[in-house]
């Protein structure tokens, strides 16, 4: 029976459990790191990546492709930037703990 | 790869974006988070090249766009992750509009029939009109976040009739696209022109100090777009984190207006306050406050025995957290004791505070949210407030008043006041301050940041 259900049932099961899940996960985020919970969904949102990739896949040479490619390198620019930003503010989040230990 | 192993491997990758924000719950674990979302990405990434052949030109736009991502975010001051963010959220739109237009040129390299299905046709729709607002309305947020435009609100009459009308027209090209045999690409075009034209409608009323909504709510938006795609590529993986990065947005959006006590459909329409303000408003009377230099300031500060310091966007326009930071040691080593009330909307956006005094090494038992030392207000010597005006204006607690109901920090209860500001203008609000003209109250004027070097130079 399953198998005949339309994939856009599926994908909103999916959707909807997935969104379930976003909302405890982000209420337990502490306010203090708000701006760096920012900074990492960006570089998660940068999942797109994963379409672009295959918007640019195909090897025969059509505007398609060079759309994706331009699309890969902007969420490239989402994930790169995104995480390594997010490193950067949560190590200065760090040095505090040592000193507060110390 | 098979088809199994793939949807696999997109699953485990989905676990780890989920366990990246779980680690955000606390500093301790939080770093090891950020490296869960990068494992994540990593497997996500590694696996779809798998299944795609162009490898040179998809390696070669990850090393390009993953370059000029790793400068930018090694550059980029602490004082403007706000522009970063809402920069950021305008690539995820705009390549999710790419991405859905080369979906809907060759459905087959993703994956789809040739002719697309009546489900994939709305799921694209979707994925391009809501990836098209962010990219508009973010490039309109990073404007106005960077001065690089007014920051304050733009309107003219009939504007909520016009986007109305847009919308409405938007959604008819949609209908067009959707009931059209074979690819409709004048629907198509019409109806992402029109998005884009309506994110930055949409975004151009709302005035600065409201940024923290929007900034939250385009990030929302943007993990919105990316699900839209997950949707019409029927992609999972795409879906999950999708939908984590949307309801983490809507949950800060929602956060950010309880904390201003605003509807949020009323921030979103916009037209609110005018950033600087008019000066001290107008009634008639002039009102008397009390003015002193910088060494007044540090004498007082130097004889009490706690200090409460309120932070607000005025210290990040100053970039004044390293010297915050030399005047709280200054005090702790008199043997005051210091700590920092951070405000919820303190800033452009959600944490921005804590940020700032992070990157100036703060320790963060001293920064403590509005909860926490609210009720310590009223036995604190001295309340130093740095650019900040409306998250401790007490008009908040006068029924009538057009910020009544907002949670404000208390700094009115202690027992001296003491506010850097750079004039007597009202704030965001427009509204005058009482907490400026109290007798307790002592007002030093100038750059914050030289406001509190002199301070140090005083102690």
């Amino acid at each position: 029976m399953i198998g005949e259900v339309d994939p856009t049932i599926i994908n909103l099961t999916v959707f909807v459990l997935a969104v379930f899940v976003g909302y405890h996960v982000v209420w337990n985020v502490t306010p203090a790191l708000h701006t760096p919970l920012m900074s990492v969904t960006n570089a998660i949102s940068g999942i797109i990546l994963v379409g672009a990739m295959l918007a640019a896949g195909p090897l025969e040479s059509d505007w398609g492709v060079w759309l994706g490619a331009v699309a890969v390198t902007l969420a490239s620019i989402n994930v790169f930037g995104g995480f390594l930003v997010t490193q950067r503010m949560l190590e200065m989040f760090r040095k505090k703990d040592k000193k507060g230990s110390a | 790869m098979s088809a199994n192993l793939v949807a696999f491997a997109y699953l485990v990758a989905s676990v780890f974006f989920i366990l990246a924000l779980k680690g955000l719950s606390s500093p301790l674990t939080s770093r090891r988070g950020n490296l869960f979302g990068m494992v994540g990405m990593t497997i996500a990434v590694i696996t779809t090249l798998t299944v795609t052949k162009n490898w040179a030109l998809i390696l070669g736009c990850i090393a390009v766009g993953g370059g000029i991502g790793a400068v930018v975010a090694r550059r980029v001051e602490m004082t403007a992750m706000p522009e970063l963010v809402a920069f950021m959220h305008s690539l995820v739109g705009l390549a999710a509009v790419f991405i859905a237009i080369a979906a809907v040129n060759n459905p087959v390299s993703f994956g789809l029939p040739a002719i697309l299905p009546m489900g994939s046709k709305l799921e694209l729709f979707l994925g391009t009109f809501i990836g098209a607002m962010t990219w508009s309305g973010s490039v309109i947020a990073f404007l106005k976040l960077s001065g690089r435009m007014s920051g304050a609100p733009i309107t003219f009459s009939g504007q909520h009739t016009v986007n109305l009308i847009l919308a409405l027209i938007m959604f008819g090209c949609g209908l067009w696209f959707f009931f059209s045999e074979a690819t409709n690409w004048t629907a198509f075009a019409s109806m992402a022109v029109i998005a884009f034209v309506l994110g930055f409608l949409i975004i151009i009323p709302i005035g600065g100090a409201d940024m923290p909504v929007v900034i939250s709510m385009l990030n929302s938006y943007s993990g919105w777009a990316a699900a839209g795609i997950g949707f019409s590529l029927g992609n999972p993986m795409l879906i999950i984190a999708g939908s984590l990065v949307g309801s983490s947005g809507a949950i800060l959006s929602y956060i950010m207006c309880k904390a201003m006590n605003r509807p949020f459909l009323s921030v979103i329409l916009g037209g609110f306050g005018s950033e600087g303000g008019t000066a001290a408003a107008d009634d008639g009377i002039q009102r008397t406050y009390r003015s002193g230099s910088a060494d007044d300031a540090a004498f007082l500060l130097g004889n009490a025995d706690s200090v409460i310091i309120v932070p607000g966007y005025g210290l990040a326009v100053a970039r004044a957290q390293h010297s915050v930071k030399e005047l709280a040691e200054k005090l702790h080593a008199k043997g005051v004791n210091v700590r920092f009330a951070i405000h919820p909307v303190a800033g452009r956006m959600p944490g921005h505070m804590n940020v700032l005094l992070a990157e100036a090494e703060i320790p963060y038992e001293q920064v403590l949210e509005m909860d926490e030392i609210n009720s310590d207000f009223s036995n604190t010597d001295v309340v130093l407030v740095l650019g900040a005006n409306d998250v401790v204006n007490p008009a908040a607690n006068v029924p009538g008043s057009p910020i009544y109901g907002m949670p404000i920090l208390d700094a009115y209860k202690a027992r001296t006041v003491m506010v850097v500001k750079r004039s007597m203008a009202a704030g965001y609000a427009g509204l005058d301050n009482d907490l400026f003209y109290m007798d307790k109250t002592m007002m030093v004027f100038g750059d914050a940041k030289k406001v509190i070097e002199g301070m140090v130079k005083a102690l």
